[in-house]
């Protein structure tokens, strides 16, 4: 059978690291960057005698996604220990949920080639984060140095139901995901500095089969691009085991980014035996109806919701509107913008050209955007008067991103206004067809190619600043169009 | 009164008040009996004399103030190594933990400190508070003040020798199936197990979570009293740590036992218990009946398995607890060790004892994939059932009476090579901690050959004050306090 006899099944276990400012267990704090072992004391050192203080703040942004997900909250949860033994691990466990997670049963939706899909999520748990082993150069021979100002950040871990069918679907998913996460303010989607990652599980099953294939795991996928050729490169090499008569083990793989393979980790026969049993140190977590109910209340619209009512209320294509609404600050910031401004598509296109250059080539965030949406309405107004230039509205664009000051200032001082005076033109135009006699007789004479010319003989005389529809007709005119 | 050790904290409390004494000479003289007989005793790990002279000065200058003092303001006592003291060694009297100065201290430290105690030194204990007789230390066993062939009791022996033997006023010991009570009972003192959550346990080096509770080890009751309404603190260090008052324990407790009703479990006095300790304590419950107590026959039907229970899940948090010291961080580090699994295996192999490495291979087992359901699993739901069994019984009395240890102290050496039978010195005390209730210990005799006998007393959860008042009432007829131990 040929891998188009294959279907592919793929379920997902994402990692977010929540926003918090302290960490899960004690109030060190979470920034990144630090000197080593800068943000630690007793507590995630894992000391003895220490003891483990939930922070809040964890539980409800776990509350937050899981009703954003759909899930049942449970008013009761319970932690657990997940031993093990590691250097980064400070204290031999792993303080996680187990079998009692604090959220179920929720779903999101995705979009495919073929439509709309419902992927369910089956679990969302809390658990903190291991430290960092670094084996590197500048360590003496054969040492190798702990970090351990990751261990106790907060992570969210979110597990799908296996209802993705390729590639392209868990890239979705996971893209959906980190949307609706970074919209709700509970993670910032980094998947460069590892605060939001990703496994795998992948199989395959003869086609119309409705037995899953042994399954792997795939490890710490942090890109969408690894993810994609991950799992297309996973599957492909199950289906190669099963065509050659083989059987796939189950084992935990790891993407090798260089050679662009998978290969094996460990073997369910080296499995851990995690002795998992419910944390002593912690009574039960609970959730009480208060704290789900003002969650509930604050969450925000979510970016597909987002993204239909865009369509409908701006009447934006649905490319824009997925762009603009991929991140909660621009949408927020189209949204006031378009007080300003009559066409939402116009404003749009700035939108996704100059404004996306900018914020890009700048690396300015949002938040700390200069100019105010009134502002970028003023110089749209101004563009679409005539009285500068769309050319002009970019360079007037780009200085009020850079010093906030408002485009009428910055137009008058760079003397950016179109000349929109009749008389004025009429004068130059006049002098340009004097001044090529030859041309406007080749002209008359029926080669319409020459118009171009006088309208740059125009504008250049005119520095650019010539109102180009006045330009136009009065050239028209005197030409005898 | 031959000195000034042999005073009650709450009477060394009267006459540091009345400046007929300072806490610096009452420190000088706890620091002096220890020099005396400690080379005897072998209570003390580590004594800190300047830390405890100068925290003696800082409260006499206090005094001298006319700051605010607190009940026990200046009265030296003792803290078994299981409390972090910050800048002080701590070992848990294992080699794993040799040379650990914790940057930080106990929460129950810092109130001591706050209340002006001074802390004398760091008592010897079983390793990781795992044994009955203190010798499992790693470093030495300590010997009873009675008898000095014999054990102090465990794990909390060197806090109960060292009061028993007048080298300090108190102590703080811990307790995670017995280990304040047994002791007390085998040395004349009093003990209190307070209701779990009552004491904060930040702090305190874990051997089993759901279980271990820091309390109070003294001479007289009123003296446990005071020790304990110093420690029992909420503290949102502690997430387990109770959220209640702190009990008045002083008030009421001279009031005696006319109308309470006291349980004398079945179980308790089946067979096992030693001829001198059945008799004594039927003698005993003889007198709480004359002084007015009414003594009603119950039963407690799961206490046969309680035991078993007990050292499944005891252990199984334990080898979690211990898995932190691997050498990676603090304490020692096998220096020979290459490669990773060899520095662990190394460390772990050298710097834990028999005792714990038992303990955490038990654990290591029951939790283990495939015997979780029928280990863990169900120890716990039979510790649910032993509660159970103590809330129906607190429904008809208000407090539960029986031996506090089967036996008085053994010779040491007696028990080491049968686990088995060092395990069954716990079997009355520990139900009481997988119900998470308060328990004390009072001296309530002496067998022929002059050891102490105890009698425990158990309470509903933060019922300690009714425990005390009982302990309290029976204590007055007695005054086996005064009753010096002969070393
Ligand atoms: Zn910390």
């Amino acid at each position: 059978m040929p891998l188009s006899d294959f279907q592919t099944v793929i379920g997902l276990e994402v990692h977010a690291q929540l926003l918090t400012q302290s960490k899960i267990f004690c109030g060190c704090s979470t920034a990144f960057g630090a000197e080593p072992n800068h943000h630690t004391c007793p507590v995630c050192l894992g000391m003895p005698g220490v003891l483990p203080v939930l922070n809040q703040r964890v539980v409800e942004y776990a509350v937050r996604t899981g009703l954003a997900l759909g899930c049942t909250v449970k008013s009761t949860s319970v932690w657990s220990r997940k031993n093990y033994f590691y250097p980064d691990l400070p204290k031999g466990y792993q303080i996680t949920q187990y079998d009692q997670p604090i959220c179920e049963w929720g779903e999101l939706v995705i979009d495919t080639p073929s439509g709309e899909k419902t992927v369910r999520v089956r679990r969302i748990h809390l658990e903190e984060d291991a430290g960092k082993s670094v084996h590197d150069a500048s360590a003496s021979a054969g040492q190798s140095l702990v970090d351990l100002n990751r261990a106790g950040v907060p992570l969210m871990e979110i597990v799908s139901e296996p209802d993705l069918r390729d590639a392209d679907e868990a890239v979705e998913y996971l893209k959906a995901l980190r949307d609706v996460l970074v919209y709700l303010g509970v993670n910032d989607g980094n998947l460069e500095e590892g605060s939001f990652r990703c496994d795998a599980n992948v199989s395959v099953m003869p086609k119309g089969s409705t037995t899953y294939g042994q399954r792997c795991e795939l490890k710490n996928l942090n890109s969408f691009r690894f993810l994609k050729q991950a799992i297309e490169y996973e599957a492909a090499r199950q289906v190669d085991v099963l065509e050659s008569g083989g059987k796939v083990d189950q084992e935990t793989r790891l993407w090798d980014v260089n050679k662009g393979v998978t290969r094996s980790m460990r073997s369910k026969e080296d499995a851990h035996d995690y002795r998992y049993f419910p944390e002593p140190d912690l009574p039960p977590l609970l959730v009480s109806d208060a704290l789900r109910d003002s969650q509930r209340q604050s969450l925000p619209e979510l970016p597909r919701a987002k993204r239909t009512r865009f369509m409908g209320e701006y009447g934006l294509p649905a490319y824009d509107a997925r762009i603009l609404t991929a991140e909660r600050p621009l949408a927020d910031f189209f949204e006031a913008c378009a007080k300003h401004v009559p066409d939402a598509k116009k404003l749009s296109n700035w939108f996704l050209g100059e404004l996306s250059r900018l914020l890009k080539e700048e690396g300015t965030p949002l938040s700390a955007l200069r100019f105010t949406p009134a502002q970028l309405g003023e110089l749209l107004a101004t563009v679409e008067k005539g009285t500068v230039s769309a050319n002009a509205a970019k360079d007037v664009l780009g200085e009020m991103f850079r010093t906030g000051r408002a485009p009428a200032d910055i137009i008058a001082e760079k003397g950016l206004a179109q000349v929109s005076d009749v008389g004025a033109v009429e004068a130059v135009v006049d002098d340009i067809l004097a001044k090529n006699a030859g041309e406007v007789e080749k002209y008359k004479a029926g080669k319409k190619s020459v118009y171009g010319f006088f309208v740059g003989q125009v504008m250049k005389a005119m520095k650019g600043k010539g109102n180009p529809g006045l330009v136009n007709e009065l050239l028209k005119k005197k030409l005898g169009d | 009164m031959s000195s000034l050790t042999d005073l009650s904290m709450l009477e060394l409390a009267a006459k540091l008040a009345s400046r007929e004494v300072s806490s610096v000479e009452a420190t000088r003289a706890s620091l002096q009996r220890i020099a005396q007989v400690d080379p005897k005793v072998r209570a003390f790990l580590r004594v800190d004399e300047p830390g405890a002279l100068k925290a003696a000065e800082a409260s006499d200058a206090r005094r001298e103030a006319g700051s605010p003092l607190s009940a026990l303001d200046g009265v030296p006592v003792g803290l078994k190594d299981i409390f972090l003291t910050e800048g002080v060694e701590t070992t848990c009297a294992s080699r794993v933990l040799e040379g650990f100065v914790p940057p930080y201290d106990a929460t129950v430290v810092r109130l001591l400190k706050e209340a002006g105690l001074p802390l004398v030194g760091k008592l010897n204990m079983d390793e990781f508070a795992m044994g009955s007789s203190n010798e499992s230390s790693a470093y030495f066993p300590t010997h009873n003040p009675w008898d000095l062939t014999r054990t102090p009791g465990g794990s909390s022996g060197g806090s109960a020798a060292a009061v028993a033997a007048r080298e300090v006023f108190g102590a703080l010991g811990t307790d995670t199936g017995g280990s304040i009570r047994q002791p007390a009972a085998l040395t004349n003192t009093v003990g209190l197990k307070p209701t779990y959550g009552r004491v904060s346990r930040y702090g305190v080096i874990a051997f089993a979570s759901s279980l271990d509770q820091p309390g109070p080890m003294a001479r007289t009751v009123g003296d446990t009293a005071a020790l304990f309404q110093l420690i029992a603190r909420h503290d949102p260090l502690d997430s387990t740590s109770a959220d209640v008052e702190t009990p008045d324990c002083l008030t009421g407790l001279e009031d005696g036992v006319r109308g309470l009703k006291l349980g004398v479990p079945r179980e308790y006095f089946a067979e096992g218990m030693d001829p001198e300790v059945a008799g004594t304590l039927r003698a005993s419950l003889e007198e709480l009946e004359k002084l007015g107590a009414t003594l009603v026959d119950v039963s407690l039907p799961h206490t046969k398995y309680a035991l078993a229970t007990y050292y499944l899940l005891a252990s199984s948090e334990a080898s979690s607890n211990l898995a932190r010291y691997d050498g990676i961080r603090y304490g020692q580090r096998a220096k020979d060790a290459r490669g990773l699994k060899e520095l662990y295996t190394q460390t772990r192999g050298q710097g834990f004892g028999a005792e714990v490495k038992r303990r955490i291979m038990l654990g290591t087992y029951a939790l283990s994939a495939g015997y979780y359901d029928a280990y863990y699993l169900r120890a716990q739901k039979v510790r649910t059932l032993i509660r159970e069994d103590f809330t129906k019984v607190f429904q008809q009395v208000d407090a539960i009476v029986s031996p506090t240890s089967p036996v008085p102290a053994f010779k040491l050496g007696a028990k080491v090579d049968d686990p088995l039978s060092m395990y069954l010195m716990d079997v009355y005390t520990l139900p009481c901690n997988l119900a998470g209730l308060p328990g004390l210990s009072v001296p309530c005799g002496f067998t022929q050959a002059g050891l102490p006998i105890g009698m425990q007393l158990l309470g509903r959860p933060f019922d300690e004050a009714r425990l005390l008042r009982i302990a309290r009432a029976f204590e007055r007829e007695h005054d086996f306090f005064r009753r010096a131990a002969p070393v």
